[in-house]
């Protein structure tokens, strides 16, 4: 069969196969919907430059196959034409960039109203913790980090007593009210990553990064390590149920301060040493 | 060794060709070519087997040592992926593969294919066989360097693979080495594998200084008599500003592997910050994991181009042949080899949006990066444009010259997706960056390197490939590459992480386990099917046609070396003298459909070339 021919049935199955593929991204929930549209634009323009040159190249492929005798052409450059393919190409790239980066520029300025959520990673797992009435979260320090004070607050910073820390490697977020994803890690990289909301960062151990977005719409999600972090890195899975406002403060009533954590621990002790002494 | 010269066999300057740049034909005024200003290079030639075939200090045995070396370690990089495919399409039938086992061999097969495949195939084997011939040179300007720099990279290869062997077995901290995890507990092979990694990187790197140094000044220094730059093949072209960009950027990794190495054994700190680990703080502190992104990314990121600039050149030069065409605005081809070759520089953090480094360096490197794509689309522009109106023989060499079309084409579109900052936040990590790198930085070259095989098999055996099986492994090849690819990036768009053991418990991968099981299937034929080219070479050396000199009618001077295959010194008695670029296919007026380079203007005297 002629070459030719094959390289048109892979172009024409690769468009067939866009169309019609089953596997396509999960449904948005959240506020990064300028994303999946700058893919979609980029793919238009992208696609269609992919399926204008191999179709040209088919075409010369077809046309211009060697015959004994004729002479191909002999044009060594051709200015014009060359001007004209670089400022369409620059034209086209720049068009591309331009949504990308104003998309940027919301990825990396935080709302005021954000809300901050501190997540914290080891190998491997996830924790969470929530400003308290204060709205202010305490400074911590990895050598801190011990059972009655998982995120190693400082003890003598006040911000810090009425921090919310959430017991389970399930976090509940408000629906339609953005938050600020805090990460940090205690030992190796890691990153916090729920497809439908399409935002990821690392956790760098040494260092606290972020990003933010809105959930919109109520449901539970499951949390992936998208940074390989060692042998268990598959496996590295939480949980984020985003809530309706009311449900939301249900449950936030419901979690135990820093203070409550360390007063429950110190008790504890007591009991324990006491226990020891009988 | 080296101070004894056989002076029989040397080849001394002729004074007449230094003093005089006519060289005896008819119209001197024309056919004038400025003299070169230094005498003939003195050769060392071999005096027993071992000097002939093992230390050897001729460049095309160099070149051919370092070439199967390479294809060796490629045949481990693809025994590792075929084991990688048999876990992710078929676990059932993987049992004997645990997490440890997997990521040593993701590891093992990145690092392989990058840097002791790709790299030393396109550098060390066809810069040490073309570079000399195509320039007009007898040899490399430091043979004994050079022998040097093949058995460096040979002892860098041994260690490399001696930490299959070592307790704990190699590294499995992935190729890109990220600290903190490559040298904890928790990640395979974070005692004598990741030693071993990091000893033979360096190797590896020293070895290819000697031989970098060696491909810049030949060609700076050695060509012959009229070959000026502008006449240089694209071939030459590409592997030359790859070197640059290798001796700029191995540095970077060198220094990074130093680095962690005394992280790692001395307990320093450069990239090790306070660490919590099982419950104890270790004895770390105050280093940043990020530096060595940046370090080894400045590395990386020029390496994706030092594979692919030599495929730009090489396959710049097999199209042009083939169509029997001059290769479509050959200085817009340099500019932007070298464009391309300078931006590369610039652009290192965007493997990085997401690593935590400022969120404000992403407008800077979304920038450079999508900058980058236009000198890329001018090249590929200028291949279809050299097909246009060509007189194209569809041969093997051509199949992979349209395969490396299309696959270039798109793994570049992909690339754009990945460079523009906010659309890779959700795709970076995911398969979609695995389906795009293996595109544009795996098939694709794999592409040319095939094709470069069957094109210049001829002159390295002296015999001609069987063309009927080519089109066997072409097929198969592209075919099965593309389903493998083409596919995988739905796979990112669904969400799914890379280097995942098993993806199978999370409701919208379960969704891709048909598309894994058939990307696996197809793994395995696309590798089974190099095996025909290994029998195709055999065949041919057995049994194979002979070639006729220069059997493509190119224009080039590796096709006009005074025997073929060329012996040590390459074109006897008499270094060629250039007239013009390699080009001048098809020339109005002219007797051939060919002028090679050689040929001076006198001679054909009624053609219309352009000047050159």
């Amino acid at each position: 069969m002629h070459a030719g021919i094959i390289f048109l049935l892979v172009i024409i199955g690769s468009i067939l196969f866009h169309i019609f593929t089953p596997w396509y991204w999960t449904d948005i929930a959240s506020n990064w919907k300028g994303m999946d549209d700058t893919i979609t634009l980029t793919f238009w323009v992208g696609g269609g430059v992919f399926v204008a040159v191999c179709l040209f190249m088919i075409y010369c492929v077809f046309r211009y196959q060697h015959k004994e005798g004729r002479r191909a052409e002999y044009k060594p450059e051709d200015k014009k034409l060359e001007k004209i393919l670089t400022w369409a190409t620059t034209l086209g790239v720049a068009a591309l960039l331009a949504p990308g980066l104003i998309i940027w520029n919301q990825y990396v300025n935080v709302p005021k109203n954000a809300i901050e959520v501190d997540v914290m990673a080891w190998q491997w797992g996830w924790q969470y913790r929530l400003p308290g009435k204060d709205g202010k979260l305490g400074t911590t320090q990895v050598r801190n980090i011990a059972d009655n004070n998982p995120f190693g607050i400082n003890p003598d910073d006040p911000f810090g007593k009425d921090d919310i820390m959430v017991e389970s490697d399930v976090i509940n977020l408000e629906n339609n009210r953005p938050v600020k994803i805090l990460l940090r890690s205690v030992d190796v990289l890691h990153n916090w990553y729920v497809p439908q909301f399409r935002a990821k960062m690392d956790a760098v151990p040494g260092t606290v990064t972020f990003y933010w977005f809105e959930p919109n719409k109520v449901g539970e999600y499951e949390v992936l390590c998208a940074e390989y972090c060692g042998v268990g890195h598959y496996a590295m899975r939480g949980g984020v149920e985003v809530q309706d406002k009311a449900d939301y403060e249900a449950w936030l009533g419901e979690q135990e301060t820093f203070e409550q954590l360390s007063a429950r621990y110190e008790k504890l002790n007591v009991d324990g040493n006491k226990l020891a002494k009988k | 060794m080296s101070d004894e010269y056989d002076n029989n066999k040397s080849y001394q300057a002729q004074s007449s060709e230094v003093m005089d740049g006519s060289t005896g034909s008819v119209n001197p005024d024309i056919d004038y070519v400025r003299p070169s200003e230094v005498g003939e290079q003195e050769l060392y030639h071999p005096h027993s087997f071992i000097e002939k075939w093992v230390f050897c200090q001729d460049a095309k045995v160099i070149g051919v040592q370092y070439f199967l070396t390479a294809v060796f370690t490629g045949v481990v990089g693809l025994i590792l992926s075929w084991l990688m495919r048999l876990q992710l399409g078929f676990p059932e039938l993987a049992g004997f593969m645990t997490a440890e086992h997997y990521y040593q061999f993701v590891t093992m097969h990145g690092m392989i294919m990058v840097v002791y495949f790709l790299t030393a195939l396109f550098l060390g084997g066809f810069g040490n066989y073309l570079i000399p011939l195509m320039v007009g040179a007898r040899d490399m300007v430091f043979p004994y360097v050079n022998m040097l720099s093949f058995w460096m990279f040979f002892v860098a290869v041994a260690v490399l693979m001696a930490s299959f062997f070592v307790p704990g077995g190699p590294t499995g901290a992935g190729w890109t080495l990220y600290p903190p995890q490559t040298i904890l507990e928790g990640t395979p092979g974070s005692g004598m594998g990741i030693l071993l990694m990091l000893i033979s990187l360096s190797l590896f790197v020293i070895g290819f200084t000697m031989g970098g140094l060696n491909y810049m000044i030949t060609i700076l220094q050695a060509r012959t008599r009229g070959m000026t730059l502008m006449r240089m093949p694209l071939t030459v072209w590409g592997i030359f500003t790859a070197t640059v960009l290798a001796m700029l950027a191995f540095p970077a990794l060198l220094v990074s592997a130093i680095m962690m190495t005394l992280d790692k054994v001395l307990q320093t700190s450069f990239f090790m910050p306070t660490i919590l680990k099982a419950g104890e703080v270790l004895e770390y502190g105050g280093g940043s994991p990020i530096l060595f992104q940046h370090l080894f990314w400045f590395f990386g990121h020029p390496e994706v181009y030092i594979v692919a600039l030599p495929a730009f050149g090489i396959v710049s030069d097999l199209i042009s042949v083939h169509a029997r065409k001059n290769i479509f605005g050959y200085r817009m081809m340099v500019w932007a080899i070298v464009g391309i070759g300078a931006l590369s520089f610039f652009v290192w953090a965007h493997h990085m949006y997401v690593s935590g480094m400022n969120p404000w360096f992403g407008f800077f490197f979304a920038t450079t990066t999508l900058i980058i794509a236009v000198p890329t689309a001018m090249k590929v522009y200028n291949w279809i444009l050299t097909l246009w109106r060509g007189n194209i023989r569809i041969n093997v060499v051509m199949l992979w010259c349209l395969g490396f079309i299309v696959t270039f084409v798109n793994g570049g579109i992909t690339g754009i997706f990945l460079g523009n900052v906010s659309v890779d936040v959700p795709l970076s990590d995911t398969y979609f960056v695995i389906a795009h790198f293996h595109m544009v930085m795996g098939i694709a070259p794999l592409m040319v390197i095939m094709g470069a095989v069957y094109h210049w098999f001829p002159l390295v055996a002296g015999k001609m490939l069987d063309e009927g099986l080519g089109k066997w492994h072409f097929w198969i090849t592209f075919l099965g590459a593309y389903s493998i690819y083409f596919p995988m990036h739905y796979l990112g768009f669904i969400g799914v992480p890379r280097r995942y053991f098993e993806m199978y418990d999370s409701p919208y991968m379960t969704s891709a386990v048909g598309m894994n099981e058939f990307i696996s299937i197809a793994a395995f034929i696309v590798g089974a099917a190099q095996f025909i080219l290994i029998f195709n070479i055999i065949k041919t050396l057995k049994t194979g046609k002979k070639a006729e000199q220069n059997p493509w009618k190119a224009n080039s001077l590796e096709w006009y070396t005074s025997t073929v295959p060329p012996e040590h010194g390459n074109f006897g008695d008499r270094l060629p003298v250039v007239h013009r670029w390699p080009y001048d296919f098809s020339v109005p007026g002219a007797k051939e459909d060919y002028i090679p380079q050689t040929t001076a203007p006198s001679e054909v005297i009624h053609t219309e070339v352009e000047k050159t």
